[in-house]
C-alpha cells in the first residue's frame, strides 16, 4: 500500500479520472516542445500523485506560459515554487506545482539545475514568484536570471550559506550584533 | 495608627510605598512574536483580565512602558531588535519571558533560533508551557509584584547598587 | 513669526543666538536637512517588527509623501524557526507538534492537512468516526481563525467591542478544544492514521450547545459594524483586488473568494467527507477591505452549519486506523505482551517506514490554500517538507495594494489580509 492505493477520505478517485487528462495533455507537450521536455512520470509507473514533468532550464518560461494560456491546458494558478537538494549530479530540482482551477487538474514541472547554474524566472508569467524564487535562493543558492531584486528573504541579509541544503548543519548558529538596516535604494 | 483603630497616619518605609505604587501600576508593553503572542492577548481580554491585577495600560512603546512581556520565539533576525526595544524602556524595567521559545528555544534547537533571551536581555521571570495557559501567565505576573515589593528584581538590584556606587559597568 | 520672509526669521533666530545658547554658534539653516533624500520632504517610515498594527513581527519600509504612500517594502523573517529543515531531521510522528505551530490561530486544521498527507502518501484509510471528528475540529479552527482575523482588524481600525465579543466565543471554544485533545492552542491531536484520543462523552451535545450560542453572538457582531457608518467609510473601496491580480499573485481563500473568485478546495477537491455535508461558499464582488469581512463573517456562519450537521451524522466506533505501519499500540498491550513493546520502541526510536514517493496535498485552511509538499526517499524522516502556506504569497500582494493609499489604509489592508506569521515564515 504506497501512494498509488486511493484513499476514499482524501480526494477519492479524483485523481483516477484525470489520468486520461493528464495523458493527452502530455502527448501535447510533448508533441509542442519536443526535446526540450527531458523526461515525465507518469502517476501509476512512478509512486507521485500528478505527472511529473522534466524540462530544461532554459524552456522552463515557454512551457509555462503555454500551459498557462492554452485552451486545454489552463494551468492558471501557481500553487508553489520550491526546490529539493537531490544530493546527486545535477544537485537541484526548481519544482513548480501548477493548478488548473476549472478543472481542479494539477501537474508538477522540474528543472533540473546543477550547483552555480541557474534558471530564467518566472515572473513574466507570474509576479507570485517574485518572492517564491527569493525564497529559493536563499534557502538553496539557485540563482534566477533576469530577476529584478534576488536577494535573501527569510534569513538575515548578512547570513552567510543556504540553510536548506542537505549540508548545511541543523544547529548552525550565527549572530548579529545590529538590525538588518534600512535599504532606502530599494526605494527608488 | 491611634489606640481606637482609627487611622490617621502610618509609617512606613520609602521603598516599600514606592514599590507597593511599582507592582500595582505596571504597564506591560506586549513584545508578541508567535503562538504566546495569541494566549498574551487572551489573558489581556476579558476572560483572563489581567486587569485585575493593575496591567491594564498596555503601551507598544517602549519609552512608556515597565514590563515587557517576550511572549514567542526570538531569532536571529529578531534579537537586535529586542535588544534595541529593551535599551529604550527607562529604568526600572522587568522582562518576562513567556513560553518555552522565548525562556530556552523550545522545541526549536535549529540555525535561526536564540536558545533562550536571557543570552541578549536579562530575564526577571520565565513563564514555561508551550504556550502558556493564561492562569500562568498571571501567576508570573503576581511572583513579578512579589519580587518588585521585596526589591529583589535585577532592575531594582541595579537601582540599589548604583545608588551604593558599586554598580560596575557592563561593556 | 512671520512665514513669508525667511531672511527676516533667519537674522532674527541669529540675533537671538546668545540668549537662546544655540550650540551650532548661530549657524542656524533651514535650507538642507540631511535626511532628505530625495530634496524634497519625503520621508522614509520604518514600520519596524514590533508594532501594534503589525501581527506578528513583519517589517514595512515605506517612502511616504506627507500621509501618501509612494513606494514601500516588505520584510519578514523574523520568526523563522526552519520547520522545513526540522521536517528532514524528524520522523514523521515528530513532526505533527511542528504544524500546530505554523498558523497557530487555527491549529487543527495544519493537524488535519498534515496527517491526510502522510496518509495518502501510505495509502493508509482513516476510520469514520475520526473523519466525522476532523471536520468538526477543521471547521471549529476555521471559526475562531475568522473571529480573531476580523477582531484585529477591528481594534487596528478602532472598534475594540467588536474583538472582545468574538474573544469570549473563542474561549469557550477553548474550552471544548480542551475537553478532546487536552491543550488549547497547540494541539498536536492528530495522528497518521487517525486520531490520538476519542472525544469524551456529550461532547457532541456541547459543541451544539455552543454552536447555537455563537450564531446569536455573530448577529450582534455583524450588527456592531456592517451597517456602522465609520467602518464603511475606512473599508469600502480600500485595498482592492482585480481577478487578474489574484490569478498573478496566487492570492487563495477568503480575499479570492471577495473578489468573485467562486472557487473553494473544501467543494472542489472534496476529501474527508465535505460531499456529505450541505454548506453554501459566499462569494464577494468588490473584493475589498469590506468584503472580506462580509465573506468571513458569512464563513463563520457556513462552518457553524457544518458542525452541527457532522455532530448529528458521528456515530460510535475506532478512531485510530488498525494498519500496524501507523497505529501506536494502546499500552496495555504495551506493557503486557512482547510485541507491543518491541513494536512501541521501534515507533519512537527509530520511527514508521514511509515508502518513497512524492505528493503535493492541499486543503482548505482558513486563509487559503494550505499544502504539504512531501518527498520521501524511504527511510522513517522526509526527503524534503515543504509547507506552502498562504501567508507568504499574500504578504507579497502588501506592497503593490498600499501604493498611493495612506499610511491608516495599509493598516485596515494588512489586517484584512490576515497574515500569521508562523505560517509566513515557518
Amino acid at each position: 500500500m504506497d501512494i498509488n492505493t486511493p484513499v476514499a477520505t482524501i480526494y477519492g478517485d479524483l485523481h483516477e479520472k484525470q489520468i486520461e487528462r493528464w495523458k493527452t495533455q502530455v502527448s501535447g507537450l510533448r508533441e509542442r516542445f519536443g526535446e526540450k521536455i527531458e523526461e515525465v512520470l507518469f502517476p501509476r509507473e512512478y509512486p507521485t500523485d500528478t505527472p511529473i514533468v522534466f524540462v530544461r532550464a532554459d524552456a522552463i518560461c515557454e512551457v509555462l506560459e503555454f500551459l498557462k494560456n492554452t485552451p486545454e491546458f489552463e494551468y492558471g494558478y501557481l500553487s508553489d515554487l520550491t526546490a529539493t537538494d537531490e544530493q546527486e549530479a545535477p544537485r537541484f530540482h526548481v519544482v513548480y506545482n501548477l493548478l488548473a482551477r476549472k478543472t481542479m487538474t494539477r501537474i508538477r514541472l522540474k528543472v533540473r539545475v546543477a550547483e552555480g547554474e541557474s534558471v530564467p524566472t518566472a515572473i513574466g508569467v507570474w509576479p507570485a514568484a517574485n518572492w517564491a524564487e527569493r525564497e529559493v535562493w536563499d534557502m538553496f543558492g539557485v540563482r534566477f536570471d533576469g530577476h529584478p531584486d534576488l536577494r535573501r528573504i527569510l534569513m538575515d541579509v548578512r547570513w552567510e550559506g543556504h540553510p536548506l541544503r542537505k549540508d548545511y548543519p541543523l544547529r548552525g548558529y550565527q549572530f548579529f550584533p545590529t538590525p538588518e538596516p534600512i535599504d532606502p535604494s530599494l526605494l527608488g | 495608627m491611634s489606640k481606637d483603630g482609627s487611622a490617621a497616619y502610618f509609617t512606613t518605609r520609602v521603598d516599600a510605598v514606592v514599590n507597593w505604587a511599582r507592582k500595582h501600576s505596571l504597564m506591560p508593553m506586549p513584545f508578541g512574536t508567535s503562538c504566546c503572542g495569541i494566549e498574551m492577548m487572551a489573558t489581556l481580554c476579558s476572560d483572563y483580565d489581567i486587569a485585575r491585577f493593575g496591567a491594564e495600560a498596555i503601551r507598544f512603546s517602549p519609552r512608556q512602558a515597565d514590563l515587557m512581556i517576550v511572549a514567542g520565539i526570538v531569532n536571529a533576525k529578531m534579537a537586535p531588535v529586542l535588544k534595541t526595544v529593551y535599551d529604550q524602556m527607562s529604568e526600572p524595567k522587568w522582562v518576562v519571558s513567556m513560553g518555552a521559545c522565548a525562556s530556552s528555544g523550545g522545541i526549536f534547537n535549529v540555525y535561526s533560533v536564540t536558545q533562550g533571551i536571557d543570552t541578549v536581555i536579562p530575564v526577571d521571570v520565565y513563564v514555561p508551557g508551550c504556550p502558556p495557559t493564561p492562569e500562568s501567565l498571571i501567576h508570573a505576573v503576581i511572583r513579578l509584584q512579589e519580587q518588585i515589593q521585596k526589591g529583589e528584581t535585577l532592575s531594582l538590584r541595579r537601582e540599589r547598587l548604583a545608588r551604593a556606587g558599586q554598580l560596575k559597568a557592563v561593556t | 513669526m512671520n512665514i513669508q520672509n525667511k531672511d527676516a526669521d533667519k537674522q532674527m533666530m541669529q540675533d537671538r543666538v546668545p540668549e537662546l545658547g544655540l550650540p551650532s554658534g548661530g549657524h542656524y539653516s533651514v535650507d538642507h536637512d540631511p535626511d532628505d533624500l530625495w530634496g524634497d520632504s519625503r520621508i522614509i517610515v520604518n514600520i519596524g517588527p514590533t508594532h501594534p498594527a503589525m501581527h506578528g513581527a513583519l517589517r514595512m519600509v515605506a517612502k511616504l509623501n506627507g500621509e501618501t504612500i509612494e513606494k514601500s517594502y516588505c520584510e519578514f523573517g523574523y520568526t523563522h524557526r526552519a520547520k522545513e529543515k526540522l521536517g528532514e531531521n524528524r520522523t514523521y510522528h515528530q513532526f505533527v507538534v511542528y504544524t500546530d505551530r505554523l498558523n497557530y490561530c487555527s491549529a487543527l486544521i495544519n493537524n488535519v492537512t498534515y496527517a491526510m498527507s502522510v496518509e495518502r502518501l501510505m495509502g493508509v484509510e482513516v476510520p469514520e468516526r475520526a473523519v466525522w471528528i476532523r471536520m468538526i475540529c477543521a471547521e471549529l479552527a476555521r471559526v475562531i481563525d475568522h473571529i480573531i482575523c476580523l477582531g484585529i482588524n477591528a481594534v487596528d481600525l478602532g472598534a475594540f467591542s467588536f474583538f472582545l465579543y468574538g474573544f469570549h466565543q473563542r474561549e469557550e471554544a477553548y474550552s471544548l478544544i480542551e475537553k478532546i485533545c487536552g491543550a488549547r492552542l497547540t494541539t498536536s491531536y492528530t495522528r497518521i492514521g487517525g486520531l490520538a484520543a476519542d472525544a469524551p462523552e456529550g461532547w457532541e451535545k456541547q459543541v451544539k450547545e455552543w454552536v447555537k450560542r455563537t450564531r446569536k453572538v455573530i448577529d450582534e457582531m455583524d450588527e456592531l459594524l456592517t451597517g456602522n457608518k465609520i467602518w464603511c467609510q475606512r473599508t469600502v473601496g480600500v485595498g482592492v483586488m482585480s481577478q487578474k491580480f489574484i490569478h498573478d499573485y496566487s492570492v487563495t481563500g477568503p480575499s479570492a473568494r471577495a473578489a468573485g473568485l467562486n472557487y473553494d478546495l473544501r467543494r472542489d477537491q472534496p476529501c474527508m467527507f465535505y460531499k456529505d455535508v450541505e454548506f453554501d461558499v459566499p462569494v464577494g464582488q468588490n473584493s475589498d477591505i469590506f468584503d472580506r469581512y462580509l465573506v468571513r463573517l458569512e464563513e463563520i456562519r457556513q462552518s457553524l452549519n457544518i458542525i452541527s450537521q457532522c455532530c448529528d451524522r458521528m456515530k460510535k466506533g475506532p478512531i485510530w486506523s488498525e494498519d500496524k505501519r501507523v497505529r501506536i499500540p494502546e499500552k496495555d498491550v504495551v506493557h503486557n505482551t512482547m510485541e507491543g513493546l518491541i513494536h512501541h520502541f521501534k515507533f519512537f526510536m527509530t520511527g514508521f517506514e514511509v515508502p518513497p514517493g512524492e505528493a503535493y496535498t492541499t486543503f482548505e485552511a482558513a486563509n487559503g490554500e494550505l499544502g504539504f509538499y512531501i518527498v520521501s526517499k524511504g527511510g522513517p524522516a522526509a526527503h524534503r517538507m515543504r509547507i506552502r502556506g498562504p501567508s507568504v504569497y499574500h504578504f507579497q500582494t502588501l506592497s503593490p495594494l498600499c501604493e498611493g493609499g495612506k499610511i491608516g489604509d495599509m493598516v485596515g489592508i494588512l489586517g484584512s489580509i490576515n497574515i500569521i506569521a508562523g505560517e509566513l515564515d515557518r
